[in-house]
Parts: C-alpha cells; sequence; structure tokens
C-alpha cells in the first residue's frame, strides 16, 4: 500500500494540451474516484499513472518514489481494464497467476496465492474455464483476482462496469467497495457516472475539459458543490439551474424569469441587483401555499419516489417528492425550495456565492 | 353440377400438390442448392473424377486407353525420377514454407508497428503477389541467367567471386535458386495475412501484460503467438498447398532440369502427361500427390481444433 502523489501533471498529444496542470494527492488506503464526462482526461491520467501514457510535464509519484521515467512493470500497480483484457488463450487459473509465472514464482507460491484470490472473489470452480466461457461479471471478477494476486501497491480500475448490465453493475459496485474495505490498498477508480462515485469513494475529483473542478468527499460535493459545474454533475435527477437576479429589499429574494419570486435565506453583501445562477436540486422542493407559481407537465412515478416535471417562470424544473401527491399535468401547484439548501452561482463565472 | 364439382376438386388438388413442393423446405432448399452442385459438378468433381480415373489407365493422347488397376503406381515405384520428384517437392515446400513463415512474420510484426509511410511500404510488400507469377519467374531466369546473371555481375565487381555462378546448371544451386524465388512470391500473402491477425489483437492485451511485468519477449511468445496461432495454422496451410502444387515457376525458370533436380510432382506430371502424351501415368503422378495435400490439410485442421479457448461462449 503507498500513498500516490499527483503534482501539475499536464498532456498534450501533439499540440492538443488534454490535461492542464492537475495536481491530486492520494492518501494510503484511500479509495478515490475520478469523475467526469467522457473526454475530460480521467482516463488519461490514470493510463499516466499507470505508465501506459507518457508525462508531458509534472511529475507522478508512487510512495515516496516519482514514477515518471519508470516501466509499468516496475511501477507494482495493477490495473483493471474496461474491456477486462483477459488472456483468452489461458484459464482463469492462469490468467490470474499470469504475473506471478513472469516474476519466476515457484508454482506452489503461485497455487497458494491464485486459490487465495479465488476464494475471496469466489472464483474457485471456475478456474479451470476460459474467459470466453465467462460471464460478464464473472470476466470482471477475473479481473479483479489478476489485480489482487499481485498484491500491488495500488489498484487501478478504468471503467471497471461500464459493460455490465445495470442490475450486475449495482452489484458489482457493492463487491468492489467490499473488497476495498478488507484489501485497504490504495484505489484510483476511474468512471463517468456519478452514482458510482458517490457510492464508491473516500474522495471524489471531478473533472473537466483537462482540469480538476473539485475534490472531496461524497457529501462534501453534493452539499456545497464550489461551482455550477459540479452542481450539476453530481446528484440525479440534476439540480435545477435558474438565471435572474438577487433583491435585498428587507429580506433577501432571487427574482427568476418572468418575475418569479424564490427564498433566499440570505444574500451576500451588496450583491442586489447581482446576476446570479439559482441552483435547487429536485428533492428539495416542497409543496407548500407561499411558493412559486407552477405548471406540472410531465409525472415519472418510481414507486419510492415521484419526478415532476413542472413549469416555474416559463423554465422547466424537476421536482422529486418522496409522498405520493395526485398531480396530473397541466395542474397547477404552488413549488417552493427549501431556502437553506438553496445554491447561488456567479453568473458569469459559475463560482459559488 | 357433381361433373364440374369433380373438376374443380381435380384442380385443387394439382395446384396444392405444385404449391405444397415449393412451400416444402427441404424440396426449396434442393431447389435452391442445384446452381452450386452443378457448378462443383462440373469444374470439380468431373475432373477430379476424371483425373482418378485417368491414373487407372494406359491412355495416351489420341488413344483410348485399358483399365490397368494399379499399374501405373506399380511402374511409378520402380522409376527413379519420380522418386527424385517426390524428395524435389518435399524439400522445395518445406525449404520455402519454413523461411516464408519466418520472413512473413517479420515483415507482420513490423508492419505491425507505427512506420513512417505504413501505407505505402504495405503497398510495396504486396508487389510480388501483384506481378504475374510468369513475369516474375521471367525475371528470375534472368537473374539465374549463366551469362547476365545481374547477382554474378555485382559480386564480381565487388571482387566477392572470380566466376560467374552457375545457378541453374547445378543441381543443388538450382534447387536453393527456385526456393527462393518462391519465397519470394509467397511471402507477402503469409506477411499480409498474419497482420490482419495481428491486427485483431486487442492492444489492451499488451497493455495488461506490460503491467503484468512481461518483457517485449515474453508479450511475444505468451499473447502474440498464441493469439496468432489459429491464424498461422490457416496461413501456413495454404501455404504449403500452394507451394506444393507449384508449376508456374518451375517450368518457367527450370523446365524441371538439370537433369530433373527441380523437378516437382506437378511439373513431372505435366512432361509425362502433355509433352510426353502419356496421360494415364500422368495422372497417375497427380493422384500420388493427393495422400500429402490430405495430410496437410488434416495436421492444421487437428492442430486448429486444439485451441479449445476459441469455443464456446460469447466474446
Amino acid at each position: 500500500m503507498s500513498s500516490v502523489q499527483i503534482r501539475d501533471v499536464r498532456k498534450s498529444f501533439g499540440n492538443f494540451e488534454v490535461l492542464h496542470g492537475v495536481s491530486i494527492p492520494i492518501e494510503d488506503g484511500q479509495f478515490v474516484v475520478l469523475v467526469g464526462p467522457s473526454g475530460c482526461g480521467k482516463s488519461t491520467l490514470l493510463r499516466m499513472l499507470a505508465g501506459l501514457e507518457n508525462i508531458t510535464s509534472g511529475t507522478i509519484s508512487i510512495g515516496d518514489r516519482v514514477v515518471n521515467n519508470i516501466q509499468p512493470k516496475e511501477r507494482d500497480i495493477a490495473m483493471v481494464f474496461q474491456n477486462y483484457a483477459l488472456y483468452p488463450h489461458m484459464t482463469v487459473g492462469e490468467n490470474m497467476g499470469f504475473s506471478l509465472k513472469l516474476r519466476n514464482a515457484g508454482s506452489d507460491e503461485i497455487n497458494k496465492r491464485v486459490k487465495r484470490a479465488a476464494e475471496i472473489l469466489a472464483l474457485s470452480p471456475l478456474l479451470e474455464r476460459y474467459p470466453r466461457q465467462l460471464s460478464g461479471g464473472q470476466r470482471q471478477r477475473v479481473a479483479m483476482g489478476r489485480a489482487i494476486v499481485r498484491d500491488p501497491q495500488v489498484f487501478l480500475f478504468d471503467e471497471p462496469l461500464s459493460n455490465l448490465d445495470a442490475k450486475l453493475r449495482v452489484a458489482m459496485r457493492t463487491e468492489i467497495k467490499e473488497l476495498h474495505q478488507r484489501l485497504k490498498t490504495t484505489t484510483v477508480y476511474v468512471t463517468h457516472d456519478q452514482i458510482e462515485a458517490m457510492t464508491m469513494a473516500d474522495k471524489i475529483v471531478v473533472m473537466h475539459d483537462g482540469i480538476v473542478e473539485q475534490m472531496g468527499t461524497p457529501l462534501e460535493l453534493y452539499d456545497k458543490p464550489e461551482n455550477q459545474f459540479v452542481a450539476g454533475f453530481i446528484g440525479s435527477p440534476a439540480m435545477n439551474f435558474l438565471k435572474g437576479h438577487v433583491r435585498v429589499n428587507g429580506v433577501a429574494t432571487f427574482e427568476g424569469p418572468n418575475g418569479v419570486k424564490l427564498p433566499l435565506l440570505n444574500a451576500p453583501a451588496a450583491s442586489d441587483g447581482r446576476p446570479v445562477v439559482y441552483g435547487v436540486r429536485p428533492e428539495h422542493f416542497t409543496i407548500a401555499d407561499d411558493g412559486a407559481d407552477a405548471e406540472i407537465i410531465v409525472v415519472e412515478p418510481t414507486g419510492s419516489e415521484t419526478q415532476v416535471f413542472a413549469k416555474v417562470g416559463g423554465e422547466q424544473v424537476v421536482a422529486v417528492f418522496r409522498e405520493r401527491h395526485q398531480f396530473n399535468p397541466g395542474d397547477k401547484v404552488k413549488l417552493k425550495p427549501d431556502p437553506s439548501l438553496v445554491h447561488l452561482f456567479d453568473e458569469t463565472t459559475g463560482k459559488r456565492m | 353440377m357433381a361433373v364440374m364439382a369433380e373438376h374443380g376438386v381435380a384442380q385443387v388438388k394439382r395446384s396444392s400438390l405444385w404449391t405444397r413442393a415449393f412451400e416444402s423446405r427441404n424440396f426449396l432448399g434442393a431447389m435452391f442448392m442445384v446452381p452450386a452442385i452443378a457448378i462443383l459438378v462440373l469444374f470439380l468433381a468431373y475432373p477430379l473424377a476424371l483425373g482418378l480415373w485417368l491414373g487407372m489407365t494406359d491412355t495416351k493422347i489420341g488413344g483410348v486407353g485399358r483399365f490397368i488397376g494399379f499399374g501405373n503406381f506399380v511402374s511409378l515405384a520402380k522409376d527413379s525420377v519420380f522418386w527424385l520428384s517426390v524428395f524435389n517437392t518435399i524439400f522445395y515446400t518445406v525449404a520455402a514454407s519454413i523461411v516464408k513463415f519466418a520472413i512473413g512474420l517479420y515483415l507482420a510484426l513490423l508492419l505491425n508497428e507505427r512506420l513512417p509511410f505504413k501505407s505505402i511500404v504495405r503497398a510495396i510488400v504486396l508487389l510480388p503477389f501483384v506481378v504475374p507469377t510468369v513475369l516474375s519467374a521471367i525475371a528470375f531466369w534472368w537473374i539465374y541467367d549463366s551469362q547476365f546473371s545481374i547477382i554474378s555481375w555485382v559480386l564480381i565487381k565487388a571482387g566477392l567471386i572470380t566466376h560467374y555462378i552457375d545457378f541453374l546448371g547445378d543441381p543443388w544451386n538450382a534447387r536453393w535458386s527456385v526456393v527462393v524465388a518462391n519465397i519470394w512470391r509467397g511471402v507477402p500473402f503469409v506477411a499480409i495475412t498474419l497482420l490482419a491477425g495481428l491486427q485483431t489483437i486487442s492492444p489492451s492485451l499488451y497493455e495488461a501484460a506490460n503491467l503484468d511485468g512481461a518483457t517485449n519477449l515474453q508479450r511475444f511468445r505468451h499473447i502474440t503467438l498464441p493469439m496468432l496461432s489459429p491464424i498461422i495454422a490457416v496461413v501456413m496451410t495454404f501455404s504449403v498447398l500452394m507451394t506444393f502444387t507449384d508449376f508456374q515457376l518451375i517450368y518457367t525458370i527450370t523446365r524441371g532440369g538439370p537433369i530433373n533436380a527441380t523437378h516437382l510432382m506437378a511439373t513431372l506430371s505435366f512432361q509425362r502427361a502433355i509433352t510426353g502424351g502419356n496421360l494415364g501415368e500422368g495422372a497417375a503422378i497427380s493422384n500420388a500427390m493427393i495422400p500429402f495435400l490430405v495430410a496437410a490439410i488434416l495436421l492444421s485442421f487437428f492442430g486448429l481444433q486444439r485451441s479449445r479457448w476459441q469455443q464456446g461462449g460469447r466474446d
């Protein structure tokens, strides 16, 4: 196990810079999830950490050692690939023992370690099978087994669940998290799925266009997004944004599109008339008499909750209710955001106010 | 009234028989196979059967042969030229195939790397395959000529030898010369096919092996070679079959000479059957190739079968 330090790392492909100076400290034993939309550079960063891509500038260290010029095989890391990259001509057992075989470990040693990893992952009955004879979830576990057998300093996961169906993805999510709790190996996990990030991470790193937008625990990111991008990316359904102005006439309020008035707990000093973006999560709406006028467009019940799409001041917003309201399209209701849970962002910079 | 009804019933019955035939999967299937079977029978089965039959007769050009059973084979068994051609064919096939495989694999690995002008280099590699065989054979004939050979000329100018090399006059020189010509012609097929195979291997397997600690040589040994083995089996089977039955190169460059040193079974068969007029004997020589070819096919068939990891499940 080891800590990992990523310091001001940049990456260019030709003249095109895809990572613009990324710094991420990762503590020993931490489960860090890099999350962001496709093309944000998260996979490139992971591949640089693995040694599969060169580092244009900056340093990456694993433990106390700067690994910029160290070959992948010398870095003592194990990686789980999106397509698993299992060797199709080797059995499950051979796949898992391959790295040990290359290191000239004795066959007793290899058998012992493969057997132990197989027990951890419930793969023992499958050791003689070939990858083709396995289901997606089993292949996923073999890929993890291959990593576990090596007992590396760091585990790297590159979107490991994106080839699985939704139900299996949820199950494997728990399995990976449980595995990390058991082995406590430093883990860097890349995904574009913010739910995976929220459920698994000790620390989430939200990336966008080659920079780190925000780092923090899942709940920090949910409660205090530093900018509008993180606010919109974390949470499902996504946060509602309304453009408008702050009004301070005794009590602070937000004046949105078409004169809609929404409550504010307090306003930043001297902000009267300032253009802002008003952010409210769907789950922070209530039905209240002093709410804003809304016209219901679509109602989507999921059983545990009901998603309601409505028009407020001509803008579409989504609200989620745990209660079973009887709504029909066209109904007029009054929606009220919880003012203590409202987020305000600067309209030009997108930064949290 | 009754007559009309009877007539109607008959008509229904007849049309239903016709319709039923066309609704039957078996009948329709057979109908659809007729053109393919006709072509196969006409151009494959008939010549093969005719060849097998001729091999058991003493047919000469212009005459009607008698059935003589295995008479041709018995006389061939005592024929030293026939056995020399068997030896030549096996030598030619084994030597050329091994070198073709080695160079082809090397070229494929090279072309699979990031090279400058990759597509142009690939096109150049294909050239020997594109040139008509007889044309390239004539070029080699000139290269090996006892007076005008460019190889001899260069070596003499460089001061390495004092006399022109007798490429096609000496039995072993001639054997190696035609082997080289065959290699030159056959390498592109092996190289391009293996290259296609290499490109189907997922790069992430190499990355995974890299992280697992494999050196370049280990990656080749444990990833490339096993992943490529099915394609190697197919391409080498084809290569062996084509080399074993080669005719054009030999016939153009040496005509089987000197003193039958480069006669392959195919060229000997042609010489005896068409030039010599003994159709029966020539056919028998051709038929003697069949066991060798079947053995080569079986070898690769069982070689392919062994790769258990390719079967079952989905990708």
